[in-house]
């Protein structure tokens, strides 16, 4: 079959020991079987490893932070756009989803798919708005609330019991066993991602995960639960492994169905000693260790892609079990012309 | 008691439970006992085995056993019933 050529712009190419998924999702529509991708990277910083691997990505723009105004971040891609006529545009990171589902109609009419979730469904399944998400779709989630102050420190038992979880509201997480414990992370949180900070009631148990893509209409395209086997002092994923629990993908459809959740999803699970499943938390977007799901024989990036194209796109219906993913970090010489060309000019 | 039918169990006595992604390894004599097991055999019968193949008393292989059991039981491996 001859392979489709489309231009794809991807964010996310910090792959680093706290990973964004743009270099998965690279090697996933890389290894597509419809598709010929053209790679265009979208850099935040100029250091993320991503923009110095020539063979993963064709051409590298930085762009502005989101934070520094949406307008500045739409202009930078309609300059990009204007070169390099992307067809689908991915973006990997939590803190710039808002933008870019904000101004998603404005790249639909230039010509950029996406396919990411609606701004409600972006909203309501906020860190902060976790219980209410529960109770509106059934799902069991543990306490917690947010808190804007320290002062609200000591005011926390007896509602939360210790030790429980502090946490940022894009990322960071901490388990706290006294006061003192959650002043110390409500302030290293604080400083780096803003308040609120979410103070979450501990649950005991395994931590699993599960990676989605739904349609929009509330069927799943596909979904990999899986189990971190080697996590990182950051909490990270650096090796897991693929699992055969079909508890765990009920309540994913469960969720997606009625959500009509639209786009990539991580639902972050923890199963307690009697097999009951709490929702910690949703990320609404493709987690950096999809390249599992695609190893285990669902290749989400492409499907995500067929339906920003608005192509019909059949649900996987099985992957592989006990496949697992084991990373690894890899120095690169990188020489300064390339660095300096970056910085300076904004493209590589 | 019996093992839970996911479990898989290769002949080197690697265990593997695809609900958790845990995975084990088992000595010989283990994956021997554990395959007796699969098979149905009562513990009796297990033990008749073992005590014909080995030079080991009844009281010890009864105490591995049980713990070998308690093991199993442990890490969910085992679907209680009633036995026959």
């Amino acid at each position: 079959m001859k392979k489709s050529k489309i231009t794809v712009a991807v964010s996310g190419l910090n792959n680093t020991d706290n990973p964004g998924p743009g270099i998965p999702v690279i090697r996933a529509l890389r290894e597509s079987k419809i598709f010929n991708v053209r790679i265009i990277g979208l850099a935040y910083e100029n250091l993320e490893p991503g923009i110095y691997m020539h063979d993963v990505v064709d051409k590298v723009y930085q762009v502005p932070y989101p934070s520094i105004g949406s307008d500045k971040l739409l202009q930078r891609l309609a300059y990009i756009h204007s070169i390099e006529k992307i067809d689908v545009l991915i973006p990997n990171f939590d803190a710039e989803l808002y933008s870019f589902i904000s101004f998603e109609e404005k790249l639909h009419e230039m010509g950029i798919g996406t396919w990411l979730p609606t701004m409600q469904q972006f909203e309501e399944r906020h860190k902060t708005k976790l219980p209410e998400f529960g109770k509106k779709y059934g799902v069991h989630v543990p306490h917690s609330k947010p808190i804007n102050s320290i002062s609200e420190i000591n005011s926390l038992t007896p509602e939360f019991s210790y030790p429980l979880l502090v946490k940022g509201k894009f990322y960071d997480a901490y388990v706290a066993f006294n006061p003192e414990q959650v002043a110390l992370y409500f302030n290293k949180i604080a400083t780096k991602w803003g308040v609120p900070i979410i103070i979450q009631q501990f649950i005991r148990g395994t931590e699993v995960n599960v990676i989605a893509l739904g349609d929009g209409k509330g069927n799943t395209v596909g979904a990999v639960p899986m189990r971190k086997q080697y996590i990182t002092d950051k909490g990270k994923a650096w090796g897991g492994i693929t699992l055969d629990d079909q508890e765990m993908l009920k309540l994913c459809h469960k969720i997606i169905k009625k959500t009509k959740w639209r786009g990539g999803m991580e639902l972050e699970l923890i199963k307690t000693f009697d097999n009951k499943y709490y929702l910690i938390e949703i990320n609404p977007r493709i987690p950096a260790w999809v390249y599992l799901a695609v190893g285990a024989g669902q290749n989400l990036p492409e499907a995500m892609v067929k339906l920003a194209l608005g192509k019909k796109t059949i649900p996987f219906k099985k992957y592989d079990v006990g496949k697992m993913f084991i990373r690894y970090s890899w120095d690169m010489i990188v020489d300064l012309k390339e660095f300096e060309q970056l910085s300076t000019m904004g493209e590589l | 008691m019996k093992l839970k039918k996911k479990i898989a169990v290769s002949e080197t006595g690697f265990i593997f439970d695809p609900t958790t992604g845990d995975s084990f390894s088992l000595n010989p004599t283990a994956v021997e006992i554990l395959t007796l097991f699969k098979e149905g055999k009562t513990e009796k019968e297990i033990k008749k085995v073992i005590l014909e193949n080995y030079n080991i008393d009844e009281s010890t292989f009864e105490r591995s056993y049980l713990d070998f059991m308690a093991m199993l039981r442990l890490y969910n491996m085992l679907e209680e019933h009633e036995e026959k």
